[in-house]
């Protein structure tokens, strides 16, 4: 699984650090900076908690892309 | 003073539930009629997937028309006098204004600086807990702990004497009280906004190393003062009546479940899902902003005409089976929820890092400083606020 992350879309809100902090960071400016590559599949042990910070996403700023 | 049974239903709680009514409605119909506090009728949603769908659509829910927040009978005052009052409230904005605001203020909250936070937060705990312990019991915990905590925080983030507290936090109280009539409530929002007013204006003349210096450093030339002024009025009282009100019924609600309580209490790894679960269960928020549909729409197979107002039910979407097995049962155990006591979509509350942190850090410095603590008067005796647009105790009368 990827993830794809769409900083026009972020509102800053901080969940998918929370939720995800292997997989996601903010950048100075607040918005997301995922710490995986988009081309980069996510680490097995982090799929779980990054899918649900997908889900949770108050912006559905976040996407997977399932190859 | 308006009658108990005026305030809309979703406002509405059994101590801290959501009345059965709404559950009612939630497993019938999906929606019913409402009228707002301020007086506006509306639809009220109260499942969890039609509570999030609306909340992350602001294309089709706006949230910056005029009419949902005007009264319709307005005591004379007009439509502009209610919107001017609402300039820089980044609740009533929609994109792309809503975006050019917000990200101004999206650095100041992000979880690193949270972190960063971390030590102060928990000094400015540990010494509101000296100065409960130093006044002996009884105690009111809403007065001495949960309102002092979270003002301290972010007068200090924002740059506001902390000095003038009572007064500040008087009119929060009372601007969120649907008892009163809502011109009176419009005085008092004016009134925050001409104290906020001089707070900017001393900011223009000599910039801190605050939110307020930051905005007037880095965006001075961007906004209004009209804006800084609500952008800041924003941040103070959401910044403080929000966590209080937590602090206040999540120690009440953790109290009547002692069980739960020396989880928290005793194991650190607990402590953020419990926070979480509280967040869900409490919904203290109880609907957010009302929303204004753009074009028609169907909510649980109900039409809404374009130019119709919705609120949310949080506490509906919270409590629905849908989010969560039992879920009327507080149980700290479970694993975090996507709830929307924060909201959802773009209005997602900016400072939720910063409450979850403060309650991460109060609530179980509050429980080991007292291992005893206790009401000290009967449960039946606690007094909640039935008119406040957020959930929350009057008092909570402790000992230990």
């Amino acid at each position: 699984m990827r993830i794809v992350a769409e900083r026009d879309r972020c509102i800053g809100a901080g969940n998918c650090v929370m939720t995800a902090p292997e997989v996601f960071d903010q950048g100075e400016d607040g918005l997301v900076a995922p710490l995986v590559d988009e081309a980069d599949p996510v680490a097995p042990a982090s799929v779980d908690a990054a899918r649900r910070a997908v889900a949770r996403c108050p912006a559905t700023a976040l996407r997977t892309l399932e190859v | 003073m308006a009658e108990v049974s005026e305030i809309p239903l979703h406002m509405r709680r059994a101590q801290f539930d959501p009345i059965e009514e709404l559950a009612q409605v939630r497993d019938s119909a999906g929606i019913a009629a409402v009228v707002t506090p301020f007086g506006v009728p509306a639809h009220l949603v109260s499942r969890y997937d039609d509570v999030r769908e609306v909340l992350s659509d602001s294309a089709r829910f706006s949230t910056a028309d005029r009419r949902a927040l005007t009264p319709p009978d307005a005591a004379g005052l007009t439509e502009e006098q209610y919107a001017r009052a609402r300039v820089g409230n980044l609740l009533s904005y929609d994109p792309p204004d809503h975006t050019r605001l917000r990200r101004m203020l999206t650095p100041e909250f992000t979880v690193r600086r949270m972190r960063a936070l971390e030590p102060r937060i928990v000094e400015i705990v540990e010494s509101a807990l000296d100065d409960v312990e130093r006044a002996g019991k009884p105690a009111d915990l809403v007065s001495t702990f949960a309102l002092p905590v979270p003002s301290l925080v972010i007068c200090e983030l924002l740059g506001v004497p902390y000095a003038d507290r009572a007064a500040f936090q008087r009119r929060t109280v009372d601007q969120l009280d649907a008892s009163h009539p809502p011109e009176r409530r419009l005085a008092l929002q004016q009134a925050s906004r001409e104290y906020m007013a001089t707070l900017v204006a001393r900011a223009r003349r000599d910039p801190g190393e605050d939110i307020l210096g930051m905005l007037v450093r880095e965006h001075g030339d961007d906004v209004s003062a009209e804006e800084l002024v609500g952008i800041a009025s924003l941040l103070l009282l959401a910044g403080h009546e929000t966590t209080a009100n937590m602090l206040g019924l999540g120690t009440l609600a953790l109290l009547r479940h002692p069980d739960q309580l020396a989880m928290v209490r005793d194991d650190p790894a607990r402590v953020e899902p419990a926070v979480e679960e509280l967040l869900r269960w409490l919904s203290i928020v109880h609907s957010g902003i009302p929303r204004t549909a753009t074009t028609e729409v169907t909510i649980a197979g109900n039409t809404i005409a374009a130019g119709e107002h919705i609120v949310l039910a949080l506490p509906g979407a919270n409590r629905d089976p849908a989010l969560v097995d039992d879920p009327d049962r507080l149980d700290i155990t479970r694993e975090p929820t996507g709830h929307v006591a924060f909201g959802h979509g773009l209005h997602h509350c900016l400072g939720a890092p910063l409450a979850r942190l403060e309650l991460r850090i109060a609530y179980p410095a509050l429980l080991r400083r007292f291992p005893g603590l206790a009401l000290a008067v009967p449960y039946e005796q606690i007094a909640f606020r039935p008119y406040s647009v957020i959930h929350g105790l009057q008092a909570l009368p402790i000992t230990w």
